[in-house]
């Protein structure tokens, strides 16, 4: 198993109240939801959090969200949700949810998946899976970080590509369904995992795959067949 | 009570089988490892017990498999959320390993291994009396890898991270040790019916 952070668990286990301050479109499917958590500790990027919804009648609803935002000194933290078709949390958060509304978040959880930012970083991410790794792209371009970072994410079409205007030079999409003029459709595959492998930084990669099972056991095999080493991969799946 | 404005969840019947917190995954069964699934071979598979015992044991495929065959069906429940009902795993129980190994009556926790490195701790007491088992197959067949095929711990009274995949050992202790995701802000013991989610809980 890769190295652990260690991240403080004493904040994790109080619920605090979050009030929603902005949405923002992201594509036809996922919208960024930024939360006022005045009593937020901080947070590494690529660290989730766990979301509370409670109805009249005090049932509850709780759901684990990886934290899009950078580590940063506003009070606020940002989300990106899928809206996952029935989905009960992210339903109400595509359809009910309105400015000023609260809910409950605990957190920041679980620093397996974490990136402080101090070795170079191979992400790949598919659909959603990019939300926590965009957290570390936006963290090492705030920081103005010197150590490489680079991202490969995989989308159905240019529309589905979450934070498609924000990428920069550091990302190399691919498009599995549609793709622009002059750019190819298909899978993630070796070609698209060698160059990035062979890039060969001081100290080597310490890649980071997120995305559903299925894509994380294609991202985590090209990988391990491209040379990098098992130890030196860690994965998010989404259930 | 925090009432969320607008909420009302889904419709729901009680059930009694669903620890709180927790959602019915239904037919679906998530995966959820932090790392690369292994290419690991029932030939290449292995499970040793040793730490407190009177005889460390190490059991290859076909050996475990001459152990009395013993079966759960029943519900699991994974930390993130989900509850899966009337899952059925077979395999040995872990009594019939511990009649082999004789554990010190000093042992108090465990330490449970994976063939790729992950760890997690238990209370001993909770790997005995039926309660848990080594199990190979799901639904009557062969344990994918990516649920831990070829072989995994399966605790099913407690949360799921405790039920370490591709099961390598057990190292019985006389003190408690957190294993990987106890040491990542995870519950000690991770109990779903008193929500043991993270440690503080």
């Amino acid at each position: 198993m890769p190295g652990r952070i260690e991240v403080s668990n004493q904040e994790a286990a109080v619920w605090q109240t979050a009030t929603l301050t902005e949405i923002r479109r992201e594509t036809p499917r996922a919208a960024t939801f930024r939360l006022a958590v005045p009593r937020w500790a901080g947070h590494l990027p690529g660290q989730h959090l766990m979301l509370r919804l409670t109805a009249a009648d005090g049932y509850t609803a709780q759901r684990h969200y990886s934290i899009a935002s950078a580590p940063d000194d506003s009070g606020h933290i940002e989300l990106t949700l899928d809206h996952v078709p029935d989905g009960e949390v992210s339903g109400w958060f595509h359809t009910v949810a309105r400015l000023g509304d609260t809910v409950e978040v605990r957190g920041p959880l679980s620093g397996f998946f974490a990136w402080p930012g101090d070795r170079p970083a191979l992400l790949i991410g598919a659909g959603s899976g990019v939300v926590p790794l965009m957290s570390m792209v936006r963290h090492h371009r705030l920081r103005g970080l010197a150590v490489p970072l680079r991202l490969l994410v995989s989308a159905r079409s240019p529309e589905e590509l979450i934070y498609a205007s924000e990428l920069g030079t550091e990302t190399t999409p691919v498009f599995t369904r549609r793709a622009p003029q002059g750019m190819p459709v298909g899978r993630m595959a070796a070609a698209h995992v060698a160059p990035l492998l062979a890039e060969r930084p001081a100290h080597g990669w310490e890649a980071y795959v997120c995305g559903s099972n299925a894509f994380a056991e294609h991202a985590s095999r090209l990988l391990v067949a491209a040379g990098q080493p098992v130890d030196r991969i860690r994965i998010e799946r989404f259930g | 009570m925090n009432v969320t404005r607008g909420f009302t969840g889904r419709p729901r019947v009680h059930n009694p089988g669903l620890p709180p917190g927790q959602y019915d995954a239904g037919e679906d069964w998530p995966v959820l490892s932090a790392e690369v699934t292994p290419d690991l071979a029932p030939a290449d598979w292995s499970f040793r017990i040793d730490g407190l015992v009177e005889r460390p044991h190490t059991w290859d495929w076909d050996a475990a498999h001459t152990l009395p065959a013993s079966a759960y069906d029943g519900d699991i429940h994974c930390v993130t959320g989900w509850s899966k009902f009337g899952v059925r795993f077979g395999g040995v129980s872990l009594d019939a390993f511990f009649t082999v190994v004789r554990p010190h009556v000093s042992a108090t926790h465990v330490i449970a291994y994976s063939h790729t490195g992950y760890t997690t701790n238990l209370p001993f007491a909770d790997l005995t009396g039926g309660r848990a088992w080594i199990v190979w197959e799901y639904d009557g067949k062969p344990l994918p890898s990516e649920h831990g095929g070829p072989a995994r711990l399966v605790v099913p009274h407690l949360y799921f991270w405790k039920s370490a995949k591709w099961i390598a050992g057990l190292t019985l202790l006389d003190h408690d040790e957190p294993g990987f995701w106890e040491g990542n802000g995870y519950h000690e013991r991770g109990n779903p019916w008193e929500e043991q989610r993270y440690s503080g809980d």
